[in-house]
């Protein structure tokens, strides 16, 4: 598939904004009102931020963007729908919880349940914008298990190192953050690591023949077109298979060097989570790139692919 | 709306004959040349004259190289596709708009241009590459059935057929209700044994496929005509005199002799 | 849950009107849809006789060729040299002025200095008729490089042809051979046909190099080596012959079969057909042991056998002759095999299926009938084996013989013009051949005179060459000179060349209409545009002056001086006669017209109507009156109208006379035109049941015909298996008659002039070495391509926008040649780079590619680096105009020798692996200025 860098910008950054929105979630759960009012507005604000970004830079790639609150009403069939629906339902109740959090609303007694709805909604939203690839049967490598997982791994290690990164200029820096980011990231690179090997040896078991029904022995023979048209410019992206492999390594040394930076700042200065949150980002971005790069569409078999 | 109907109440669609197909292109250009005026107009044509041109086209008609079974050479099978207007379409699921859609009447899977965002989910949800972004536009399109032909009464009756059911030259295209097992089109699919395109895909598409027919270059009717033994020549004089034995044949005289007429 | 409204009565337009298509030759009814003027929506016309209702992918492309950028805006005078593309747009006074000086001039010193060549012109009933007006003998339209050996070969053997002339019986054919056709001028008629044979399960056997189209859906394909189709039909009639499976009563009534031959050699009636003092054919009778005059009734005469008269002459029958010819070992199966690349065993297969179905599976109709002796016939015998052939067997150098072979084989098992066979197409059958001659002998051409006769003709001996006393050819093209003696349809592919090398003299103005000749139809582009550009030591041009009317901005249009833009095929008036190529139908006779559709938006004007002013500036006869008013003052339609041939036919058969009700016959009818477009703008005449078959011996439809005006009077036309006209030629050569050949023709006369068709080794390959070039190149028609004038088509470009050249992947691999690589084809004449693609599905000794894909640079109104033209190749590059020397130095042309159709794919090649794999084809020449609007 086509690697448009709206979406990759869209999943990598709206997935860090949801994962620090939904540990700051667990903050104000863990420690309510009594903890830094400005600490929890400055990480409000840039998870908003970023999720906001990222939910701009795919409205604006679409064909018609002034029609995208359209995209609300479908939610009883379409994940894309329920995604939109869920990302935005994420601003009122963040917004709620953070306005209990700074008192400008008085009702501390609310702030723990929104700080527990404010992890949900954002699970929630994670897991629609895995589905909407993982519920393509069209594309084995997004069809598959470890989409999901990988998504919320993703937005969870991104957002984890970010938060520390924030913390520390609040003084809110804790070893309990710099853990749950160092097990982040592994997990990350842990199910990634799974997910690749696996979708490196799943058979290949639709071929030509099966797409075009004409027996074992089929081959493209003259395309429709001497030109290409949107299929092929959509679906027909591949990606060289060292050059893939390469960039796998790639991710890798990113979570890598996120991980041993975070691990660091147990020990060394706690600064080295600002290089960690970025090595991380970079590793999402790279990782999301693959994720289209590397995924290979049915339709490929009626233009030539043997098999997919 | 994309929850797809539980049940239309026909189910038409498009019977292509393979065996027949001779890969002219007319089903293209016709398609094209409707649907640049029809409902789905325009249908653009990006950079036309350039070294990339990129048009939007709803049929395109793809060119194998096939070898059947026990058979020495290869051959080209052509085959049109075009939205097959699945039964189980996730083209029509995914979509967060409701502009794509499967009507209830006809089972016909259309986009509906007003509301369509031109986010493409739906076309990463076809297996069959029948979706195609116009990237002018901004909006999906796709092949409509040609729902403003079949019952359009501007029409002259036999010309509510698709555009491109009427231009196929070799009648290679069919086109009915595959709902009902006595139309014309369930019948060809019958006796033909039509196939589901890509059916491991699941989509249960309405579309059928007619299989190339087994090539007759060895099955034969006649008695073989061996190497003859002796002079052939010989052979055919004897079987020339024996001619002029045999009577008249077939015709008689009934009328005056014209060749008189004739003479000179 | 509602779901969106869409609106199913969508009316997007206000008007409909019908008119025919000229998207290509095939000439189908089309119904355009217009709004506000505008063109729509374009499909096929329901009632229409030739496409019944489809339309093919070009034909529903055609907007994109009325709207193209492509299409020229203004009469054009060419201010820079010839090639540059410097142009100064004039108006149509200014154009029509200069065109009447030189053309004035010409016809007042000596008319042959005017050579006038229209291409792909459905006109030809006036452009024809205009030269002879003028006085020129040098006019012809495409039919010399496309397909005359075809039509040849019919007319000089039953008096129809595949060309056009004929179709299939699709109705009842069970077995349908077709031979080397890709596309073919009937697009559609053929897809259609092909469809109902599916249909009904009738076998379908396709002999061609390229398992592709129409090959690909065959149930049999033969993938037979290029210029070897004579041996394998040959074969086939070896072993019908051989086993007598052959249809006797047909032979002996209907063709010459059981004429007497005189076997006297060394005389001057040698192989001469035996006559009685009237010029009657003789034949055998067995009952009185003695000849009888042919063609009466009474018992059959002797089929075979050798005679002795009573004066001591040795006679024997022609069919004798031929069984002796087919039966010889060179034709059996066994010895033919290895050349043809088929099995022997395949062969003797198809030949029994053939048997089969002519013998054991014949049809009859319940339909009586009268044959021209009086016989009636209680019901129509069938014998339902059709046949098909076009270029696969015509553009060779041998595709004369080849294509009689075919119709031998087809007149053995009598299937022509019978149910399940082969049919004629009226105003078909002809006499064989039509009895019209051409003129243009030496004194026929006189200043400021008509010729006294039509430029093309049939010519049925030595006398009727347009030669002098030397034998120097009179034509431009040297069409019915020795070197082409029976070139019916001229020599087009000849014309520059000649004109440039002032062989056999020099010209003065070259006048072409509707040819891309300085590209895709140019044997040898880069030589022809020298010749094209040629200049004289005085630094003026060999060819003085080119007028040319084309409607697009081709690759031609940049070598002539004066262009006269013509408007597109929606936006005028123009006529399919009867008097041209027939749009008939198997059943009937048939004719149509095009109108106007829109309006212009160009100061351009409708070709036919610009020659019919030239032709009343210039004082032709023909189109001017007494007192030197214009005849047609209103241009095409007037004379479409007015026009009369002879007294009642004109150039349009249907609704003549005063009521408009009379067919065929018939005083002029002012309102014809307007009966036409109420008609849906053609007109067909279903020929009753009785006078559908044996139409060539069928006396009621002879004696209608004859009233129809299609023939003089009512003589049956027997087919003329073996062929008196080429002894003629062949006597000529031993010195026999009056009209000699030069010495340094005569072998090759003797040679190619054999009454009995047979097989030869195409020219190309029998002189270049075969380990040099071993492979063999040909080209087949795209069927969503015309020629050269599709790719400026906004939306067929899209679907063929470049070609490869295509290699089989055995022979790749022995090559070393793998899918995509460029490579060099080479042949004796030139070189060219080419990209390639590899496939199974064809003959390993051959290479082929797509036809006229190819573009120059600048053409077209595309961008200059548009695939067509970086990418994109012609083989026509590599096709010499001429073969190599022979004896004597002399350079025949790269043609069939006895009908001077262009040998396209007799070219033979290697293919290497490019050094240079840059993604650019090869040769690349300069960019010209884009002429479009
Ligand atoms: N779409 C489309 N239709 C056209 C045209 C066009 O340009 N485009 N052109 C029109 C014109 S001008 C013409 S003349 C007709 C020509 O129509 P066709 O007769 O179909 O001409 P070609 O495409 O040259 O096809 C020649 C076929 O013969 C095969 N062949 C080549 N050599 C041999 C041989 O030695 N033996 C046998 N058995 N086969 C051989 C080739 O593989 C090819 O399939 O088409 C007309 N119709
Ligand atoms: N290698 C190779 N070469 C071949 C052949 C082959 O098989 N192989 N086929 C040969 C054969 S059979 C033929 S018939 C020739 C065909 O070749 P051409 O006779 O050259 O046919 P086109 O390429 O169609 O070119 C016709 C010209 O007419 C112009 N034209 C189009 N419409 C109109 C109009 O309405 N009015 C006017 N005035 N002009 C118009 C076009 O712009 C174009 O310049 O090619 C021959 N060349
Ligand atoms: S029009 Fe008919 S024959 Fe031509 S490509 Fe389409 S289906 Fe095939
Ligand atoms: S073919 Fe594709 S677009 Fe058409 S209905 Fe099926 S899935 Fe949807
Ligand atoms: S592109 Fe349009 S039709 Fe397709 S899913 Fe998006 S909104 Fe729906
Ligand atoms: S049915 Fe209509 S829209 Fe669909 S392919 Fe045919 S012509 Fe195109
Ligand atoms: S075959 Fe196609 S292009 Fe040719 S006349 Fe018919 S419709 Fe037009
Ligand atoms: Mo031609």
């Amino acid at each position: 598939m086509n690697p448009a860098y709206s979406v990759i910008l869209f999943t990598t950054a709206s997935g860090a904004g949801y994962g620090l929105l939904a540990l700051l979630g667990l903050v104000g759960f863990n420690h309510g009102t009594t903890s830094s009012q400005t600490f929890a507005l400055t990480t409000a604000f840039i998870a908003l931020a970023l999720i906001t970004s990222g939910l701009l830079s795919s409205t604006l790639h679409l064909g018609h963007p002034e029609r995208a609150w359209r995209a609300l009403s479908q939610w009883r069939s379409s994940w894309l729908s329920r995604e939109g629906v869920a990302a935005i339902a994420t601003y009122p109740v963040a917004l709620f919880f953070i306005a209990t959090w700074s008192g400008l609303l008085d009702a501390p007694a609310l702030i723990k349940p929104l700080g527990i709805l404010t992890i949900i909604i954002c699970t929630v939203t994670v897991i629609c914008t895995a589905m909407i690839y993982r519920s393509l049967r069209t594309i084995r490598q997004w069809n598959h298990k470890l989409v999901v997982p990988v998504y919320l791994a993703f937005a969870l290690a991104t957002g984890a190192t970010l938060l520390p990164a924030v913390a520390i200029w609040f003084e809110r820096w804790q070893i309990f953050q710099a853990i749950l980011a160092a097990v982040a990231i592994a997990s990350v690179a842990a199910i990634k690591f799974v997910y690749w090997r696996s979708i490196d040896n799943i058979p290949r078991t639709h071929t030509t023949g099966e797409a075009t029904g004409l027996g074992k022995d089929v081959r493209m023979w003259e395309l429709p077109h001497t030109n290409t048209n949107f299929i092929q410019k959509e679906m027909g992206f591949v990606v060289a298979r060292k050059h893939a492999l390469q960039l796998r390594k790639l991710v890798f040394l990113f979570l890598a060097v996120a991980l041993l930076a975070t691990v660091s700042t147990m020990f060394a200065t706690p600064y080295l989570a600002i290089p960690a949150a970025l090595f991380a980002i970079l590793a999402a971005v790279f990782e999301r790139w693959l994720f289209f790069a590397e995924a290979e569409h049915v339709v490929t078999l009626y233009y030539g692919k043997a098999a997919v | 709306m994309t929850t797809l109907p539980t049940h239309t109440t026909k189910k038409l669609g498009l019977v292509i004959d393979l065996d027949t197909c001779v890969g002219c292109q007319a089903c293209a250009t016709s398609c094209k040349e409707w649907n640049s005026q029809g409902i789905s107009a325009p249908l653009t044509d990006a950079k036309p004259r350039s070294a990339e041109p990129m048009g939007t086209w709803l049929n395109r008609i793809h060119g194998y190289e096939v070898k059947e079974e026990g058979s020495a050479h290869s051959r080209i099978v052509h085959m049109p596709r075009s939205c097959l207007h699945c039964e189980d379409a996730a083209c029509v699921t995914v979509c967060p708009t409701g502009a794509s859609y499967k009507r209830q009447e006809d089972g016909i899977v259309l986009v509906n241009p007003e509301t369509c965002i031109g986010c493409k989910l739906c076309s990463w949800a076809c297996p069959y590459g029948a979706r195609e972004y116009d990237y002018t536009e901004g909006v999906m399109k796709k092949c409509t059935l040609c729902v403003d032909r079949i019952y359009n009464e501007n029409l002259d009756e036999p010309d509510r057929v698709p555009a491109c059911v009427k231009a196929c030259p070799t009648g290679a295209r069919h086109f009915g209700d595959l709902g009902d097992g006595n139309s014309a089109v369930s019948q060809l699919v019958k006796d033909r044994g039509g196939y589901d395109l890509f059916s491991e895909m699941g989509y249960k598409p309405t579309n059928k496929y007619l299989p190339p027919r087994k090539r007759r270059d060895t099955v034969t009717t006649a008695e073989a005509m061996p190497k003859s033994t002796g002079s052939a020549m010989d052979k055919l004089f004897a079987w020339a005199d024996k001619l002029l034995t045999v009577s008249e044949g077939p015709s008689t005289m009934s009328q005056p002799d014209n060749s008189a007429k004739l003479e000179g | 849950m509602l779901q969106p409204t869409v609106d199913t009565q969508i009316k997007t337009w206000d008007e409909i009107k019908t008119t025919t298509c000229y998207m290509c030759a095939c000439r189908c009814g089309i119904k355009v849809y217009l709004k506000d003027g505008t063109v729509k929506y374009i499909e096929g016309n329901r009632d229409h006789p030739v496409n019944k209702g489809v339309i093919c992918g070009k034909g529903a492309a055609g907007i994109m060729q009325h709207t193209s950028p492509a299409r020229l805006s203004k009469p054009l005078l060419r201010v820079g040299e010839r090639g540059a593309g410097e142009f100064k747009e004039i108006e149509w006074d200014e154009a029509l002025t200069i065109a009447t000086s030189w053309l004035k001039e010409v016809r007042g010193s000596d008319p042959r200095k005017l050579a006038f060549f229209t291409g792909r012109d459905q006109s030809q009933g006036l452009t024809g008729w205009w030269a002879s007006q003028f006085g020129t003998p040098n006019y012809a339209a495409h039919g010399g490089f496309c397909s005359v050996n075809m039509a040849a070969a019919g007319l000089y053997t039953y008096g129809g042809s595949f060309w056009e002339f004929g179709e299939p019986d699709w109705k009842h054919a069970r077995y349908f051979l077709l031979f080397g056709v890709a596309e073919d001028h009937a697009s559609n008629p053929l897809k259609m046909g092909l469809g109902k044979l599916k249909e009904r399960g009738a076998k379908i056997v396709s002999i061609n190099p390229v398992r592709t189209g129409y090959s690909a859906i065959a149930d049999e394909w033969i993938g037979i080596r290029p210029g070897t189709d004579g041996l394998f039909v040959g074969a086939l009639i070896h072993v019908l012959l051989e086993h007598q499976k052959i249809d006797a009563e047909y032979l002996t009534r209907y063709t010459n079969s059981a004429w007497l031959i005189i076997e006297n050699a060394g005389s001057a009636e040698d192989g001469l057909v035996l006559r009685n003092s009237a010029g009657t054919p003789l034949v055998w009778d067995p009952t009185t042991s003695a000849t009888k005059v042919a063609m009466t009734y009474g018992a059959d005469p002797a089929l075979m056998g050798r005679f002795t008269l009573p004066d001591g002459r040795k006679v024997v029958t022609s069919f004798t002759l031929i069984a002796e010819r087919f039966l010889k070992e060179e034709y059996a199966p066994e010895v033919v095999a290895p050349r043809c690349g088929i099995e022997a065993a395949t062969i003797r297969r198809i030949a029994g299926e053939l048997a089969h179905t002519a013998f054991e599976d014949s049809i009859e109709l319940d339909i009586p009938w009268t044959d021209y002796l009086g016989r009636r016939h209680e019901k129509t015998l069938g014998r339902p084996v059709a046949m098909h052939a076009m270029r696969g067997i015509s553009a060779h150098s041998n595709g004369f013989h080849t294509c009689r072979t075919i119709h031998i084989l087809q007149i053995m098992l009598g299937t022509i013009d019978v149910p399940g066979g082969s049919r004629y197409k009226p105003p078909f059958p002809k006499a064989i051949p039509p009895h019209v001659k051409p003129a243009g002998k030496p004194g026929q051409v006189q200043p400021n005179k008509p010729l006294p006769g039509p430029p093309l003709g049939f010519i049925t001996s030595p006398e009727d060459l347009l030669v002098d006393a030397e034998g120097t050819p009179q034509r431009i093209d040297k069409a019915y000179s020795w070197d082409a003696p029976l070139a019916a349809h001229g020599m087009m592919h000849m014309v520059i060349n000649n004109a440039s090398k002032g062989d056999p003299y020099n010209i003065d103005v070259l006048f072409m209409y509707m040819a891309n000749m300085g590209w895709n139809s140019a044997m040898n582009v880069p030589d022809t545009i020298q010749a094209l550009t040629a200049k004289k030591p005085d630094g003026s041009y060999v060819i003085p002056k080119i007028i040319y009317s084309d409607a697009y901005a081709s690759e031609t249009v940049h070598y002539a001086d004066l262009i006269l833009p013509d408007t597109t095929y929606l936006e005028r008036w123009d006529c399919i006669s009867m008097l041209d190529r027939p749009i008939s139908e198997a059943d009937g006779p048939a004719d149509s017209i095009r109108q106007p559709v829109v309006e212009l938006d160009r100061d351009v004007r409708p070709f036919q109507s610009v020659l019919i002013d030239l032709g009343h500036r210039i004082g032709l006869p023909g189109l001017t009156n007494a007192d030197g008013s214009a005849r047609y003052p209103g241009g095409y339609p007037d004379y479409i109208v007015n026009h009369e041939r002879a007294p009642g036919l004109g150039p349009l058969a249907g609704f003549r006379g005063g009521d408009g009700k009379s067919s065929g016959r018939g005083a002029v009818n002012p309102h014809q035109l307007k009966a036409y477009i109420d008609n849906g703008c053609h007109w067909y005449h279903e020929l009753p049941e009785h006078m559908r078959y044996y139409r060539h011996v069928n006396w009621d439809y002879l004696d209608w015909a004859t009233f129809f005006g299609f023939m003089g009077k009512p003589e049956p036309i027997i087919h003329q298996v073996y062929s008196e006209t080429l002894q003629k030629f062949r006597l000529a050569a031993r010195g026999h008659g009056k009209v000699l050949p030069p010495e340094q023709h005569r072998k090759r006369i003797e040679t190619y002039f054999d009454p009995i068709p047979f097989w030869y080794e195409p020219f190309e390959e029998a002189m270049v070495s075969n380990n040099e070039f071993p492979m063999h190149a040909i080209t087949q028609r795209p069927m969503a391509m015309y020629h050269s004038w599709g790719s400026q088509n906004t939306w067929l470009r899209q679907i063929l926008g470049r070609n490869w050249l295509y290699v089989h992947k055995q022979r790749a691999a022995d090559l070393g040649i793998a899918d995509g690589d460029w490579v060099n084809v080479t042949s004796h004449h030139g070189t060219i780079k080419c990209q390639t693609k590899l496939m199974e599905g064809q003959n390993e000794d051959t290479v082929w590619t797509w036809n006229a894909i190819g573009k120059r640079s600048g053409t077209w109104g595309l961008d200059a680096n548009a695939p067509e033209a970086k990418k994109g190749f012609l083989l026509n590059h590599l096709i010499s105009d001429l073969l190599p020397e022979r004896e004597g130095g002399y350079r025949y042309s790269n043609s069939d020798p006895v009908t001077g159709q262009a040998a396209w794919y007799d070219l033979r090649v290697r293919v290497e692996k490019a050094v240079d794999q840059s993604e650019e084809s090869a040769p690349q020449f300069a960019v010209v200025k884009d002429l479009g609007k």
